[in-house]
C-alpha cells in the first residue's frame, strides 16, 4: 500500500494527557520507518478547553496536515462532536462506551477497566497502536525510554491491556504495511530542530524570557546544557535578554534569543545596538497571531515585516523563514554563521505550528558538522587593533576582549574606527558605508528559493516559511488533477535578490502567494523588490495552520 | 608594573568642574593601584555623562544602550569570568531606564562592580528630574518641584541583600579610590552610588552641599549587620553617611553555575561526539 497516509487525531481537554502519548505514538511510527507530520493545536489554558495532537502518517515523506481525519481519538464526547465532519467515510473512532455516540464508525471502549482517568490516555493510544500495525513490544520500548522510570510499569500495563481488548475484537483498519529498508531517522520537533542546529553551529549562550511559543528553543537548550556546556538564563525582561546576549557575544561566545513577536518588539533597540556595534546574535521570533496579545498559542506568518523593519538606522540583517524541521536545524546553523562572519544579526522566523511540529528526520554524521569559532585570531592582527577598521570588503576583524593585549572598543554611537564616539561628520558616511557593504556580500551567500513541479506550470504557488509543505502538497493533488502546478518556497526572505526568483514568476498564468497572514506580507515584498505583482493570494489568519485542503478550497474557486 | 599613566589621559566632553573628573581619576588610581593590566578590564556602559567615562581610559569597552549597561556586563562575565567587569554609569540610566535590570542584578549576584554617579539630575538632556531627584526640586520639565519620591538605590540594595553596598563622594577622591577597590575585589555584586555635583543643571545639590554632608562611617560601624544597614541606608538629609554600608560573602551567580568552575565559556569547542549522543535520545 505505499502512498498510503493515515491521519490520527487525538482530541481532549488540557491536562488528558494528549500531548504525553501523542509523541509516543509518533516515535514508534518514525522507529518503524514510517514518516509523520505532527499538528498541535491548543488553547491558552493549563486546564479544559479544545487540544488537538494530529499524527499524519505515511510511507512516504508527509510534510504537512491534513483536514480530514481517519482515526478519531476522542478523550471526551466533546471532540467527536468536534472533529465528526472532518471523518473520512471509512474511519474510525474511539472513546468512552459511555458516551452516547451514534455512528457506525464507532469503538466504545470501556474506559474504567483501565483503571484511574490518568491512564485513560495510554488506553487509547495503545487501541490506535494495535489498529494501525504497530506490535505492542515496540510500543512498550517507546514508553520505557522516553517515560519517567516511575510510571513505566503502570503505562505499560494498560498498554497491555488495551492490545488484549483490541484482540478480542474484530475492529478493521488500515493497517500500515511495513517498510522493508529502515533508514534511521531522527523526530524533532521545529524548535528542538532549532536549538540542536544552534548547539551543533557553535551556540553556547542563550538569554530568554518566557513566552509561547519560543519558550521550547530555551528548554531545550536546558535540557542539554550540562552535556554541551551552555549557559542559559531566563532574565527579567526581553530587553535585558537580547543585551545579554550581545554582552555575552561581544565576549566570544555565540549567542541566541528565542522570543515571539511581543518580545521582539521589546528587542528591538537591541537589534539595533547590535546592527551599529557590529556584535552577532541569533534571534528567534516564533510567531503567533498578534497584533498585542494575540492569540498566544496559536500559528500565523505575520511577523515578517516586524523582523525585517524593526530597529532604528540603517544597517543589514539576514532573515530566515524554515519549511520543515530539516530547515529549522541547517537554517539555524546558517545563521549562526553568517552573524559570526558578517557581524550582522541574524533572524529566524519560525511559528507555533512547525514549532511544535513533530517530524521526521533522516539522520546525518553530526561529528563531521563543522562549528563556529567566533572572533579573530590576535596574532594575525597588526597592531594598534582598531575594532571598526574600515575594510574593502566592510568586515572588521574582531578580536576578544581580555583574550589578548589589544584592547576592544564596542560603541552604540557612530564612531571611529577605534571604536570612540564622533561627531566627525565626514567620517559618518564612511561608517554607514562600511556596515551596509557587509550586506553586499550576503548575495554570495543567499539561500537560493526551491522550485519545484512543472516546468511550465499553469499554475506557480509562492510561500515562505512554515507553509511549504502544504504548498508542496497541494501542486502534487493539482497535477493528479491533470493541472501543471509548480511551487516557489523561500526560506531566505531577506536579503531579496529578483535574480534568483524573477525568471520563475514571470510567464505563468496564475501565480498564488500562500501565507499564514492577512495582508500578504511576502507578495508585498516580492512587489517592493522586483516590481513584480502577485495578484492571486491565499491567506490564513484564523490561528491555525494552512493545509492542502485549505489550499486546494481557494484554488479551484 | 602598571601605573595610572597606562589607563590614558584623554580630552573630555564634560563641564569644567564637573564631579566626573575626579571620578574617572579615582577609577584609573584604583586600577593602576590594583596591578590590573586594561586589557584585562572590561568597562560596560550605557548613555549619559556618566556613561562616556569608559571612552576617557584605557581598557576594554562596550558602550551600549541607555539603561542596558547591566544585562551586557552580565553577559560578558559570563562568558568570560576572567574579565575585570565595570559597569559604570549614571543615576538615570542605572537607577531610571535600566530599573529592572539593577534589581534583577543585585539578586543574581554576578561579579561585576557598578559604579553609579549620581548626580540627581539629567546631565545630557540638559536638566530634567533623575529617579534620585529629591521631592520638590524644581525643574524645566518639574516646573511645580518633583512629585515622587526619590529612588533609594541603597535602601534597594541593601533589601534585595546585595554583595555590596557602598557610597562615595566624588569630592573625597581618597575615600572614593579605597571604595572602588574594595568593590572590585568584592566576590559579588557591587555597587558604589558616588554623589556628585551637576555644575550646569542641579543648582541645589552642589559641591558645596555634598561636602558640608557627607560624613564617613564610624570605625565600629558593621557592615555585615544587615538590619543596621537598612536603617543607615535610610539617612538622608543633613547627614549623608558614606562608606560600606552593607556586605555579605554569599556566593556569587558564576560561581554557582557548575560549567563555569571547568574554565571560561569564551573559547570552549562544540563537542561533537556529545551532542551525537544527545541526537540519539531523539530516534
Amino acid at each position: 500500500m505505499t502512498g498510503q497516509k493515515i491521519n490520527i487525531l487525538f482530541g481532549g481537554e488540557a491536562g488528558q494527557g494528549l500531548q504525553t502519548v501523542g509523541p509516543i505514538l509518533a516515535r514508534c511510527l518514525v522507529r518503524k520507518g514510517f514518516s509523520v507530520h505532527v499538528t498541535q493545536t491548543y488553547e491558552s489554558r493549563v486546564r479544559g478547553g479544545h487540544n488537538i495532537f494530529a499524527i499524519r502518517v505515511g510511507e512516504k515523506k508527509i510534510s504537512a496536515p491534513c483536514d480530514r481525519i481517519d482515526l478519531l481519538i476522542c478523550m471526551n464526547e466533546e471532540s467527536f462532536q468536534i472533529h465528526r465532519d472532518e471523518l473520512t467515510d471509512d474511519a474510525l473512532i474511539i472513546g468512552n462506551e459511555e458516551w452516547d455516540i451514534d455512528d457506525d464508525r464507532w469503538i466504545g471502549l470501556p474506559f474504567k477497566m483501565f483503571g484511574e482517568k490518568l491512564y485513560w490516555n495510554m488506553a487509547v493510544t495503545g487501541i490506535a497502536a494495535g489498529l494501525i500495525g504497530l506490535d505492542q513490544e515496540s510500543m512498550g520500548q517507546v514508553i520505557d525510554d522516553t517515560m519517567k522510570s516511575g510510571i513505566t510499569k503502570e503505562n505499560k500495563r494498560v498498554l497491555a491491556a488495551a492490545y488484549k481488548w483490541l484482540e478480542e475484537k474484530e475492529n478493521k483498519f488500515k493497517i500500515l504495511s511495513g517498510i522493508n529498508k529502515i533508514q534511521k531517522k531522527w523526530m524533532l520537533t521545529g524548535h528542538e530542530a532549532v536549538a540542536l542546529g544552534a548547539i551543533s553551529g557553535g551556540i553556547k549562550f542563550c538569554s530568554f524570557y518566557p513566552m509561547s511559543p519560543a519558550t521550547s528553543i530555551a528548554q531545550t537548550l536546558i535540557n542539554h546544557s550540562q552535556k554541551m556546556g551552555l549557559i542559559v538564563e531566563q532574565v527579567e525582561d526581553e530587553i535585558a535578554a537580547i543585551n545579554m546576549a550581545l554582552g555575552a557575544s561581544f565576549a566570544g561566545v555565540p549567542s541566541i534569543v528565542p522570543t515571539s513577536g511581543g518580545g521582539f518588539a521589546l528587542m528591538t533597540e537591541g537589534l539595533s545596538l547590535s546592527g551599529i556595534s557590529e556584535t552577532p546574535v541569533v534571534i528567534v521570533i516564533a510567531q503567533r497571531p498578534g497584533p498585542g496579545t494575540g492569540l498566544a498559542t496559536r500559528t500565523e506568518q505575520g511577523d515578517l515585516w516586524h523582523a525585517l523593519h524593526s530597529g532604528h538606522g540603517e544597517f543589514p540583517r539576514v532573515i530566515y523563514a524554515p519549511g520543515n524541521v530539516e530547515e529549522c536545524f541547517f537554517l539555524t546553523r546558517k545563521a549562526v554563521e553568517m552573524t559570526e562572519t558578517y557581524q550582522v544579526p541574524a533572524i529566524i522566523l519560525t511559528d507555533q505550528y512547525i514549532a511544535e511540529s513533530f517530524q521526521d528526520m533522516d539522520q546525518i554524521d553530526i561529528e563531521t558538522l563543522p562549528f563556529i569559532k567566533p572572533g579573530a585570531d590576535a596574532s594575525e592582527i597588526s597592531v594598534p587593533y582598531n575594532r571598526y577598521w574600515i575594510t574593502k570588503n566592510g568586515i572588521s576583524p574582531r578580536l576578544l576582549p581580555g583574550l589578548s593585549k589589544q584592547l576592544v572598543i564596542g560603541d552604540s554611537h557612530e564612531h571611529t574606527e577605534l571604536g570612540h564616539m564622533t561627531e566627525d561628520l565626514t567620517l559618518r558616511p564612511r561608517m554607514v558605508d562600511k556596515r551596509l557593504k557587509k550586506g553586499d556580500m550576503l548575495k554570495d551567500e543567499a539561500v537560493l528559493p526551491e522550485y519545484k513541479g512543472s516546468k511550465k506550470p499553469e499554475i506557480l504557488f509562492v510561500c515562505w516559511g512554515s507553509v511549504k509543505g502544504a504548498v508542496e502538497e497541494s501542486a502534487e493533488m493539482l497535477k493528479s488533477d491533470g493541472k501543471k502546478a509548480a511551487t516557489l518556497h523561500f526560506s531566505q526572505v531577506w536579503p531579496l535578490y529578483p535574480d534568483n526568483f524573477l525568471k520563475y514568476l514571470e510567464n505563468v498564468d496564475r501565480v498564488i502567494a500562500v501565507e499564514g497572514n492577512a495582508t500578504g506580507q511576502f507578495a508585498q515584498l516580492i512587489r517592493r523588490e522586483s516590481g513584480f505583482l502577485i495578484e492571486n493570494r491565499i491567506s490564513r489568519y484564523d490561528g491555525l495552520p494552512i493545509t492542502p485542503d485549505f489550499i486546494m478550497g481557494r484554488t479551484n474557486r | 608594573m602598571i601605573n595610572i599613566k597606562d589607563y590614558g589621559d584623554y580630552e573630555t566632553a564634560w563641564c569644567p568642574g564637573c564631579g566626573n573628573f575626579n571620578l574617572l581619576e579615582a577609577v584609573k588610581e584604583a586600577l593602576a593601584g590594583q596591578g590590573l593590566e586594561p586589557h584585562e578590564v572590561l568597562f560596560v556602559s550605557g548613555i549619559g555623562q556618566a556613561a562616556k567615562t569608559p571612552h576617557y581610559l584605557n581598557a576594554n569597552v562596550f558602550n551600549g544602550l541607555h539603561g542596558r549597561a547591566l544585562p551586557v556586563a552580565t553577559g560578558a562575565k559570563l562568558a568570560n569570568p576572567g574579565l575585570i567587569v565595570i559597569a559604570d554609569s549614571g543615576d538615570g540610566c542605572m537607577y531610571g531606564e535600566g530599573g529592572n535590570h539593577f534589581l534583577a542584578a543585585i539578586r543574581r549576584n554576578i561579579d561585576i562592580t557598578v559604579l553609579v554617579h549620581n548626580n540627581q539630575i539629567y546631565g545630557l538632556t540638559k536638566g530634567q528630574a533623575s529617579p534620585t531627584s529629591d521631592r520638590g526640586v524644581v525643574t524645566a520639565t518639574q516646573p511645580g518641584g518633583v512629585v515622587s519620591e526619590a529612588f533609594n538605590p541603597l535602601a534597594t540594595a541593601v533589601a534585595l541583600r546585595a554583595g555590596f553596598v557602598a557610597r562615595s563622594f566624588a569630592g573625597m577622591k581618597d575615600h572614593l579610590v579605597t571604595t572602588i577597590t574594595e568593590a572590585i575585589n568584592h566576590k559579588g555584586f557591587s555597587l558604589v552610588d558616588i554623589l556628585q555635583p551637576c555644575v550646569s543643571f542641579n543648582k541645589v545639590n552642589t559641591f558645596k552641599w555634598y561636602k558640608e554632608r557627607c560624613k564617613e562611617l564610624s570605625s565600629d560601624y558593621d557592615p555585615s549587620d544587615w538590619a543596621a544597614a537598612m536603617e543607615k541606608s535610610q539617612v538622608w538629609g543633613d547627614e549623608i553617611p558614606v562608606g560600606v554600608i552593607y556586605r555579605n560573602e554569599r556566593p556569587s551567580f558564576e560561581e554557582s553555575y557548575p560549567l563555569l568552575k571547568e574554565g571560561p565559556l569564551v573559547g570552549q569547542n562544540v563537542n561533537r561526539s556529545k551532542l551525537a549522543e544527545i541526537m540519539d535520545s531523539y530516534t
